[in-house]
């Protein structure tokens, strides 16, 4: 059986004008989200709080509990109904500060108790407000450590320039240092890492480097804004989803790219449009199989996972779906920067091999 | 090609049995009796979010122990001013960082030089700065001696916690040290984790403190305490559980504390039935107990526990033999968990519950059945889709998978790695793309095959060429993995395990173990054909 007949030929890379669009358009939607929500919505990893999750024997509308649990100073916590309908089960938010968090699951059970009948404590979630600060850290050190691994991987792999990448390391490695002296913020040295690496990665002419970093954070960003825009909270597991999704997506942007790499070396009369698009073409039956079964595995979970892995399958399948996009649309049309630039229509240095 | 063929299968066969012995203690109810002794018998461990149960991180507030410290050395150091005769107006701790004298004669400073060089090695003498009075001196705590003291603390403290849980009894708690102050417990499977927070958590640091009957209480309540003593409160439990508070005027001098108990258990009192604590000194304690009751019959001995007053009772007699009993209006529980903490010791220092995160056994159990549901149904959709797209291809590569899920399981039970809830949904992840692998490499074959190839060329070069690709491809995935095993914590950790571990196994079973079928099909049963 086949989905994709070998001979297809679509036209990918004349339609990247098209795909930047559309894709600026989303990571445009993304900040302009992350702007008006005042950030991602952290979670009490992140933020430091308490989230107690309860099963009730009946139906009580979320608003009613919270009003239950305002002579104990929670009227402002967020009352939320979990994932499976008819389970009875809430969950309760906490994030205020200054409010001793210890022992706060038993004032909410004698409480509730009080008015609504037998309650059960399912889990408890406490995060002191110092813990979440270190939490924070360790989950954007995390995402900065993998992106910059990949990359000395991607250059020194594709390009054979494990100098030059290495060197690229010891620069953003410097950069960082300087800026974390000058006391700037760990997301803003995160976001100055990534633009220093795609800033270097022009430059020293890292074609591959390069667009596996745009493709991959473009996945990241478009992800994160999806969970913006649906307001759901970032907590750990998330952010181990988006760290899979920077996995996932390289790992479909390379195998693009291997097949361009070999290509180039076998075709060397084509034109490099023609090969790119040829690689892709030749590789989309992969593309799409792949795809389609990981995607089938990760929606079966977020159907019958369960709440508590609910959102990190989320997070998962929709990285997926903008990653098989990022490495048809973006991560290779990348290459053809420096040729568009230069207004030269020629083929591009033969570096790789 | 046939002899190389044969070591494969051999390997193969032999990884296939290692992986069957691995897994086997978790998928028995009962291991058989032929069971050999040095076959492994640990079953998988469940991460808490599975099989329920309590996450904490501690904090020992080490400057507390500092204070306390300091506080004990000011009581020492009244006692031999006195008894060396030097005259202060004042001594006060300053903060952290050592004690403030303010003298009356300026001879007495050579005296009290030679005390602390004597009997205080921790501290030195400093002028107080910007002070033209040269009778106002700090004593200052060496900055080495303050670094100690906090160290101490916090690994005391881990031992006591250690300790206390032992006696509660936890299966397999897993506590140990994190950074300078912290202190991680897991304690899977407990059922009452109120009663384990405040078992943990409790400082218990028994005192035993003279009450002064020479001023009035009521007097010192308005602001007027006298020089050397403290005001503490006695718990009084009425109807109804309304609680009375009873203040004691205390000299703050401590006269004994509960380092040199050697036990304490549960009594009942006979005549009214309730339960009480009777502690036992070493030798060394009830020498100390002995002296502080023959030196002051007929006046009130505090029992004073994490600055509780439980009770005062008046000294009758010298009491010599080392015992003695704290009572108090106990329920049973509340004095067999008194009687555990005071036997594991006190803490050093108070601790402050950091993170806490506990799973009831229910939502654990439901967890895994959900879990292993969504595995099983989305494997078998990708099992009946590769037969369908590849045929007989499809079918080698569904062994391949099925194999793939089986050493993923034994691997984790071979490194004793824990699984968790996004353990689970790491290794759904690995099904889709342990498929990856194989399609990939099918591709790869029909493309060859395309080319006009020969079954056996098509199969070589499909291989070496879609290895290289799977290799780079996966790299970058374990790169995320170990990035996240290195940052992440408990289930985080888990994922990133059952990653790389269904990394490396895919690895090996799309390209080690499909690769012999397909060879076997092509060698012995002389395939012209692949079905593809």
């Amino acid at each position: 059986m086949q989905i994709i007949r070998p001979d297809i030929n679509i036209d990918f890379v004349g339609r990247r004008k098209i795909a930047f669009f559309f894709s600026s358009l989303l990571i445009a939607l993304t900040i302009f989200t992350l702007i008006i929500r005042k950030g991602p919505n952290w979670g009490v990893d992140f933020t430091g709080g308490i989230v107690i999750h309860i099963k009730m024997k009946q139906e009580f509308l979320p608003a009613e509990i919270r009003k239950a649990l305002s002579p104990i100073g929670l009227e402002d916590s967020i009352v939320q109904e979990f994932e499976e309908r008819g389970s009875h089960e809430y969950l309760i938010r906490v994030r205020k500060k200054g409010i001793g968090l210890s022992g706060l699951d038993d004032k909410v059970k004698d409480i509730l108790e009080d008015r609504f009948g037998k309650v059960e404590i399912r889990r408890i979630e406490m995060v002191g407000p110092k813990v979440g600060r270190d939490l924070r850290e360790k989950a954007l050190l995390a995402i900065f450590y993998s992106i910059l691994f990949m990359a000395i991987y991607i250059s020194g792999r594709f390009e054979l320039k494990w100098t030059i990448s290495a060197a690229v390391a010891l620069a953003l490695a410097g950069v960082v240092y300087i800026a974390s002296l000058m006391g700037v913020g760990l997301s803003w040295l995160i976001i100055i890492a990534l633009i220093v690496t795609l800033l270097l990665c022009w430059f020293l002419k890292l074609r591959y480097a390069l667009g596996a970093i745009v493709a991959l954070i473009h996945d990241v960003t478009i992800t994160l804004g999806v969970f913006a825009f649906t307001n759901k909270e970032i907590s750990l597991s998330i952010i181990a989803a988006f760290l899979t999704i920077v996995g996932y997506s390289l790992n479909d942007t390379i195998v693009v790219f291997d097949r361009i790499r070999e290509n180039i070396k076998r075709l060397r009369k084509i034109p490099f449009t023609q090969i790119m698009n040829r690689s892709i073409n030749e590789t989309l039956s992969r593309t799409i199989l792949t795809s389609g079964t990981t995607l089938l595995v990760v929606f079966v979970l977020v159907i019958l996972g369960g709440g508590v892995i609910h959102d990190f399958a989320f997070a998962i399948l929709i990285g997926i779906i903008v990653g098989t996009y990022s490495s048809i649309y973006i991560a290779s049309p990348v290459l053809l920067l420096w040729e568009d630039s230069s207004g030269k229509r020629k083929r591009a240095s033969r570096s790789a091999k | 090609m046939e002899k190389r063929l044969k070591w494969k299968i051999s390997i193969a066969v032999f990884l296939l049995i290692m992986a069957f012995i691995y897994l086997f203690p978790s998928i028995s109810k009962r291991l058989p009796t032929w069971w050999p002794d040095f076959f492994p018998k640990e079953k998988i461990h469940l991460g808490l979010d599975l099989q329920g149960g309590m996450h904490l991180i501690l904090e020992v507030q080490t400057p507390k122990a500092v204070e306390s410290n300091l506080e004990r050395t000011i009581e020492d150091l009244r006692y031999d001013l006195r008894k060396n005769h030097i005259r202060y107006r004042k001594i006060e701790r300053l903060e952290l960082t050592g004690i403030r004298l303010e003298l009356f004669r300026q001879e007495d400073l050579s005296k009290l030089s030679d005390i602390l060089g004597r009997e205080y090695p921790d501290f030195y003498l400093a002028h107080s700065q910007g002070e033209a009075n040269a009778l106002k001196i700090d004593i200052i705590l060496k900055e080495k001696a303050r670094h100690s003291i906090m160290k101490m603390a916090s690994s005391q403290a881990l031992e006591t916690i250690r300790n206390r849980i032992d006696q509660f009894g936890v299966r397999e708690p897993d506590i140990r040290p994190q950074g300078e102050n912290r202190i991680l417990i897991q304690l899977p499977g407990i059922k009452d984790p109120k009663r384990a927070i405040s078992l943990i958590g409790k400082t218990a640091r028994l005192e035993f403190k003279l009450v002064d009957e020479t001023h009035d209480v009521r007097e010192a309540l308005k602001g007027d305490i006298p020089p050397g003593r403290i005001i503490l409160y006695k718990a009084i439990r009425g109807e109804g559980g309304i609680i009375k508070k009873e203040p004691f005027l205390l000299y703050k001098r401590t006269l004994l504390t509960g380092e040199y108990l050697t036990d304490a258990r549960v009594q009942i009192d006979p005549q009214y039935g309730t339960p009480y604590v009777s502690l036992s000194f070493d030798s060394r304690g009830a020498r100390i107990f002995e002296k502080i009751t023959g030196e002051n019959i007929g006046r009130r001995l505090a029992i004073v526990l994490d600055n509780n007053v439980y009770s005062a009772p008046v000294i009758r007699d010298k009491i010599s033999g080392g015992r003695a009993q704290i009572t108090g209006n106990f329920t049973m529980q509340e004095a067999k968990d008194l009687a555990i903490v005071l036997r594991a010791g006190s803490l050093p220092a108070p601790i402050k519950i950091l993170e806490n995160r506990t799973v009831g056994p229910s939502l654990g159990r439901e967890s895994i059945e959900k879990g292993f549901k969504s595995m099983i149904i989305g494997g078998a959709f990708v099992l009946i889709f590769m037969v369908i797209y590849y045929r007989i291809s499809g079918l080698i590569a569904d062994l391949a998978l099925l194999l793939n899920v089986i050493f993923i399981m034994s691997a984790l039970a071979f490194f004793g790695a824990t699984l968790t809830l996004p353990g689970i949904a790491g290794i759904i992840l690995t099904i889709g793309m342990a498929v990856d692998a194989n399609v990939l490499i099918f591709e790869r074959i029909r493309e060859e095959l395309r080319l006009g190839k020969s079954p056996r060329a098509a199969l070589d070069s499909g291989y070496s060429k879609a290895i290289i690709t799977i290799l780079d491809a996966n790299v970058t995935t374990f790169i995320a993995a170990l990035v996240l095993f290195q940052f992440g914590s408990g289930p985080i950790k888990g994922f990133a395990v059952t990653l790389s571990i269904g990394i490396v196994s895919s690895f090996i079973t799309a390209v080690f173990l499909a690769r012999i079928i397909f060879d076997y099909l092509i060698i012995y049963r002389r395939w012209k054909r692949i079905s593809i």
